[in-house]
């Protein structure tokens, strides 16, 4: 199941952070079996693997929520409030910071900087920017969000 | 001016790369502009326009510097102003086709100014205090041309630069660079040329060039903005780098939080490559090079160049000893040159402009621009580019349009989690390498964060701390448990658990972090504390001594109450917005915040109405009157 990434022109250890990479766009996170896979195919220790994976913060080791939830921590969104923002969220979701809900429909999680120090504090739901986020805001927009699925559903 | 003559300018200076007799529509589609909006704004003009498609064309542009003006159009149309509107809608599109694009009214109402000729009714916006103090050198395409286009580069001197170099031998390339001044843009501020020579002497048949694209400073995005609005001056620059060295392969290190950037990059060298500006024999010369992405995995860290190519070679991203600098053994061993992102940018108006031009701006050490990402509490907020030796009060009252809701300056911190919190009274300090070394911060990566009255400096040094904590790479002993240890003092601190040591202990801790550690990130890593404790001490001791935060920031510190001669009876809305039922009515219907069980959301006081304005925050929480701290049943604090 690793064929098409695992490939020959990429056999060389140089490219454990690009395979690892691969395999994270692809099955969303990184599972132990994927980095048993390809500790074996660079023949490298399993240990090394997971070495370099965890120091790196792009990686993650648990499959994605649907909807995640990032809370910009960047300067600007922290002077602008983001730390009562993500407090806010991690209360309204009943999700811990950097934990995923039961049902994988929402994970929350803090980020450095989004780039867009304007409209601080800033959250991004599946992607999408909310600018100017306040605590009330995060309650409506949890609301809004969850009546647009079940309307979808 | 006439009306003649503003169209006369405003032909000269717009339509270099717009072809003239139809109407060119100009969209910001960089991240900022597309998280304000600006993808639904360039669909609704491209709808809009659909049946007269042959007389305009929409294009997607990079990002105009304006963030806090997003989304940003700039209509130019043949032989009439060039208006720029801000905080487009997909809702104001159609007034705008209608009233710019299919006739004549300029539709001034939404319009932020003209961008070439100004009438009486209209800004000129490049008398605008905002841009009258700014030389946009590196960021001249930014916002106008397209990235998307190498021909749109092209139209204004783009790929010149390269013609030229290609014609001089390296070793003049690199004069030509020396005679400019170019410090290294990234932060450190080290003499280009002499990278490059060190570079271009060491042994070896192969050799490398990186751009450093790894911007990780939270609220910098200079890099990212110039590789999303004009990616083709940073390759110019990257080419002409390799030639002067002697390097056949390059790689673009980049953030794989940019996406965009990345995607920009990558339409840019394939570009390159179809015309012959990379590749085998570039422009016919004996010269060939090409450019991979490298897209990096996210660590901080990885910005420090040895540290980077660990990162290159798969490792983790550990920083090396230097020397050997990688200039002499770099990447998989070999001589390697590694710029930032606006310092090959610079090397391309160099080689485009002449280095005298370049040459001429800024101050004795330190020639040319610098760009900075202006962020906090400031009216205007986005991307500046001045001359070297403009004063930060310049930039920050002058460009930033002075502080947000009429607040007090506080502080600027500038340089990001390596740099330093510089209060009022040095508001005069000159930008340069030199001035801001100083007084303690650095240029760093170009983060300018102004804070007003209502920031905390205590906080924001453990921001800056905590921020260094996680990022630190574990190397070095110092860095890793001497930033761990400033966080948990500072911690204490804000939490009212400071003692008298504190401070002393802190000093301490930032001296030995500084001595003890390997890399630029853990030897400047104590700066936001060590700066703060200079200029903002009371605050440290307020925090202590009083159990005070003057800013009423620290929620240990603070305590929200609610005015009962402000508040009004009829009115419920803190008690609704409170998430823990925090807030009561008393006996005669006024609002009581529950101390002991309010975890200080801030929402009571976001949403009383303006007319009431009855909450507040008080600081050491024993202002609180007593009476009013809780439920009456139960027992106060």
């Amino acid at each position: 199941m690793y064929s098409s990434i695992l490939t020959e022109s990429r056999r060389h250890p140089g490219h454990l952070i690009d395979i690892l990479q691969q395999i994270q766009s692809r099955d969303g996170y990184l599972s132990d079996q994927a980095m048993l896979r390809v500790a074996g195919f660079l023949e490298m220790s399993s240990a090394t693997v997971w070495g370099v994976a965890t120091f790196y913060n792009q990686f993650r080791f648990t499959p994605p929520a649907r909807k995640p939830v990032r809370v910009c921590m960047g300067t600007a969104c922290h002077l602008a409030g983001g730390q009562l923002v993500l407090e806010a969220m991690a209360r309204e979701l009943k999700i811990e910071v950097g934990g995923t809900g039961e049902d994988r429909e929402f994970s929350l999680e803090r980020v450095a900087c989004v780039g867009c120090c304007a409209l601080a504090p800033v959250v991004t739901i599946e992607g999408k920017v909310y600018p100017g986020m306040t605590p009330p805001g995060v309650e409506e927009t949890l609301v809004e969000i969850k009546a647009q699925s079940e309307a979808e559903a | 001016m006439k009306h003649s003559m503003i169209r006369a300018l405003s032909q000269k200076k717009v339509n270099a790369p717009y072809p003239d007799k139809i109407t060119h529509i100009l969209v910001g589609t960089a991240t900022c502009g597309r998280a304000a909006g600006s993808m639904a704004v360039l669909e609704a003009f491209r709808r809009e326009i659909e049946d007269i498609k042959e007389k305009v064309r929409a294009w997607e542009v990079g990002c105009m510097g304006l963030c806090s003006q997003e989304p940003l159009v700039v209509i130019i149309k043949p032989g009439d102003f060039s208006v720029c509107y801000h905080h487009v809608t997909p809702q104001t599109v159609p007034q705008l086709v209608e009233g710019y694009v299919r006739g004549d009214d300029p539709c001034l109402e939404l319009a932020l100014g003209t961008v070439a000729g100004g009438n009486g009714d209209a800004v000129y916006i490049p008398e605008l205090d905002l841009f009258k103090y700014q030389s946009r050198v590196l960021l001249r395409n930014c916002g106008y041309i397209s990235p998307l286009e190498i021909d749109h580069y092209a139209a204004g001197g783009g790929y010149r630069g390269l013609a030229k170099a290609l014609k001089l031998e390296p070793a003049q390339v690199i004069k030509q660079v020396e005679k400019s001044g170019l410090r290294g843009l990234g932060g450190a501020g080290y003499p280009a040329a002499a990278k490059w020579t060190a570079c271009a002497q060491a042994g070896g048949s192969t050799k490398y060039v990186i751009c450093n694209a790894d911007e990780g400073d939270p609220g910098a995005f200079m890099d990212r903005v110039l590789l999303e609005s004009d990616p083709h001056s940073v390759l110019e620059g990257m080419i002409i780098a390799a030639y002067a060295v002697g390097a056949s392969k390059g790689y673009v290190y980049i953030r794989e939080e940019y996406p965009l950037a990345i995607d920009r990059i990558s339409v840019a060298l394939k570009q390159a490559r179809a015309k012959g500006l990379l590749g085998r024999r570039i422009l016919g010369s004996d010269f060939s090079f090409m450019v991979e992405i490298v897209r990096g995995a996210g660590a901080f860290v990885s910005g420090e160049e040895t540290a980077m190519i660990a990162a290159m070679e798969g490792r983790r991203s550990w920083p090396e000893h230097r020397p050997p600098y990688p200039a002499h053994s770099g990447l998989r061993g070999r001589p390697t040159l590694v710029n930032n992102v606006k310092t090959l940018a610079g090397v391309s108006v160099i080689l485009q402009k002449g280095w005298r031009s370049f040459r001429d701006m800024g101050t004795q050490n330190s020639r040319g621009t610098a760009l900075f990402a202006l962020a906090g509490k400031l009216e205007n907020t986005g991307l500046a580019e001045v001359p070297m030796g403009t004063s930060l009060r310049t930039l920050v009252y002058d460009i930033g349009g002075g502080i947000k809701h009429g607040r007090q300056f506080k502080a600027v911190q500038i340089g990001g989690p390596s740099g330093g919190c510089l209060p009022g009274d040095l508001l005069d300090t000159q930008i340069d390498f030199d001035s801001l070394k100083c007084a303690g911060a650095i240029m760093g990566s170009g983060g300018v964060i102004v804070m007003d009255e209502d920031n905390c400096m205590v906080d924001t040094a453990k921001y800056f701390v905590d921020f260094s904590r996680q990022e630190s790479c574990g190397k070095c002993t110092f860095c890793r448990i001497g930033t761990y240890h400033m966080h948990s003092v500072l911690e204490d601190i804000t939490r009212g658990n400071g003692s008298s040591e504190s401070i002393e202990v802190l000093g301490k801790l930032a001296e030995d972090v500084r001595a003890g550690s390997l890399c630029g990130l853990g030897r400047m890593s104590p700066n936001p504390v060590l700066t703060t404790l200079r200029y903002f001490r009371e605050e440290y001791e307020a925090h202590i001594l009083e159990q005070r935060c003057p800013a009423r920031i620290c929620k240990e510190l603070t305590a929200y109450y609610i005015l009962p001669e402000k508040c009004y009876k009829g009115c419920d809305h803190c008690v609704l917005a409170c998430p823990v039922e925090a807030v009561f009515s008393d006996d005669k219907g006024l609002k009581v915040v529950d101390q002991l069980k309010c975890t200080k959301c801030g929402s009571c006081e976001l949403v009383c109405p303006a007319e009431y304005n009855a909450v507040i925050r008080l600081s050491p929480v024993s202002l609180v009157p007593a009476g009013r701290r809780t439920r009456p049943d139960t027992k106060e604090p």
